[in-house]
């Protein structure tokens, strides 16, 4: 028990004096999974709107790949931006392995499936006469992805939230094109294993409890935001 | 409510009719779903298609507006056909759609009439001018700044039938906006949408409340397992059923040589 109550203690501690190496970490954390759920917010509500909406030859398989992407492991997806990124990779000359754009990268392709798939079910959960009514109108189709996503608003912000959720906790996507670099590319999660590895649990536990507060008061301006909107 | 109510202002179109359609098919599962040789309505008039549930009613309200073409045939706004994405998605323009389920959406109650004008291009300022001209007309004024998802069920029917309006369409399409209100909220609804046609809209309503039809319409068809058993005056057809199945579903009269029916309730 004493080996909680320190770490305990211990995280209060640093985070009351604002640790500089937690506050690193935290601030880069937010930067990540932010920009990560940015580019999902960007990408896959409308591709989920458009999905939802279209009717054409392989949705299904479509569909199915988009469903199977919601639950894609971060290693592979690490993997697999690591090895486009590699210097002698695809996408080498880049030179952005172990860069924080690596791993907003890598982030993003495990919150676009997810954001994509959760924005698609809530659009289809729309009455399908909704949809004809809004036609009737006079909507050209994009019009009506407008109007529907409008109408979708409460669910594909807890999409939006699912997206967050996932990336702001996953380690091994950010560990591996990260590389886990002090000051750059150095966020909660992979922190958080690092200290435990040292056996450093005081440290590791300031950094866990950072990362749930962070979750908590992103998920709290979010659930406001639709709270608000609700009917 | 039993006497059919006289025509509004009948302005006789020498010119094509506001909606007619040519030998309509509509297939689902291989298996026919809709068979429509024609059927059309004129300028100011206003055209019930009466059926039971699953007669096709609302499969061939669908087609009627635009919103699902037919496997074959053809419908024609003032005698322009609809054939292709690009003819539909214009000519739908010219009609107006409102059905039970008023589905007003986000925002408040002017938004939504105002909604299918800023979707013609409207500037705003218009485009609320008009809303609140075609609310107040519909008798739901007072409502404009309210939220829609605020207002009472009658009065949500109200802003979808302003809706519907808002955009002066040639036709007018119902679906049932009419049912599932309470007597009072019904009759009054009713009368307050009949003052606020305009004397050139062509409506085509499609029902299964038979009072509703002859309340309110100039012409009946009959519609049954997606085809038509009659059409003709509103007067004539509850008069004169052209045969059995038409008599029950008009619940009154007797075909002329058939024995005693039940009449349907």
């Amino acid at each position: 028990m004493d080996l909680i109550f320190e770490g305990l203690r211990e995280a209060i501690r640093k985070i009351a004096t604002l640790d500089p190496a937690l506050r690193e970490a935290a601030l880069r954390t937010l930067q990540v999974s932010g920009t990560a759920t940015l580019v999902s917010l960007v990408i896959g509500v409308p591709a989920g709107v458009a999905l939802a909406l279209s009717r054409f030859r392989g949705r299904t398989f479509v569909v199915s790949l988009v469903n199977t992407g919601m639950g894609l492991p971060p290693v592979v997806v690490g993997l697999f931006v690591m090895i486009l990124l590699w210097r002698s990779g695809p996408l080498g000359g880049l030179g952005l392995l172990y860069t924080p754009t690596a791993m907003i990268v890598a982030q993003s392709l495990i919150a676009i499936p997810l954001v994509t798939g959760l924005s698609l079910a809530a659009v289809q959960a729309l009455p399908p006469r909704l949809l004809l009514q809004v036609r009737a109108l006079g909507a050209t189709p994009v019009q009506c992805a407008g109007i529907l996503a409008r109408e979708a608003q409460l669910p594909i912000l807890a999409a939006l939230m699912a997206g967050f959720g996932a990336v702001v906790s996953e380690v091994g996507a950010s560990l591996m094109v990260g590389g886990n670099i002090r000051g750059s590319t150095r966020v909660l999660t992979t922190a958080t294993v690092l200290e435990a590895g040292k056996g450093n649990f005081a440290g590791a536990i300031a950094l866990g409890i950072v990362l749930l507060a962070l979750a908590y008061s992103i998920n709290v301006v979010l659930t406001r935001l639709q709270q608000r909107s609700r009917p | 409510m039993t006497t059919p109510a006289p025509a509004r202002s009948p302005i006789r179109s020498i010119a094509a009719p506001a909606l007619e359609t040519r030998d309509l098919v509509v297939r689902r599962d291989g298996a026919f779903r809709l068979e429509v040789a024609r059927l059309a309505v004129g300028a100011g008039r206003t055209l019930a298609v009466l059926g039971v549930n699953g007669a096709g009613k609302s499969t061939l309200l669908e087609v009627l507006a635009l919103l699902r073409s037919p496997d074959s045939g053809v419908v024609c706004v003032h005698g322009e056909a609809a054939r292709g994405p690009a003819a539909r998605r214009r000519l739908r323009l010219r009609l107006g759609l409102a059905l039970q389920d008023p589905f007003l959406l986000r925002g408040k109650v002017i938004d939504n009439v105002a909604l299918p004008l800023r979707l013609r291009g409207v500037a705003a300022a218009e485009a609320r001018r008009r809303a609140v001209a075609w609310l107040d007309r519909l008798g739901v004024a007072g409502l404009a700044e309210r939220r829609a998802t605020q207002v009472s069920g009658g009065e949500a029917r109200r802003v979808s039938l302003a809706r519907a309006l808002a955009a002066d369409p040639d036709v007018l399409l119902l679906d049932e906006p009419f049912a599932a209100l309470d007597p009072p909220t019904h009759d009054g609804l009713l009368r307050d949408f009949r003052d606020a046609l305009d004397a050139r809209t062509a409506v085509i309503l499609v029902t299964h409340d038979r009072v509703e039809a002859q309340t309110i319409a100039d012409e009946v068809a009959i519609l049954h397992a997606g085809r038509i058993l009659q059409w003709g005056p509103a007067p004539e057809v509850f008069a004169r059923p052209a045969d059995p199945t038409v008599a029950s579903i008009v619940g009154n009269g007797r075909p002329p040589e058939a024995p005693a029916l039940p009449i349907g309730t």
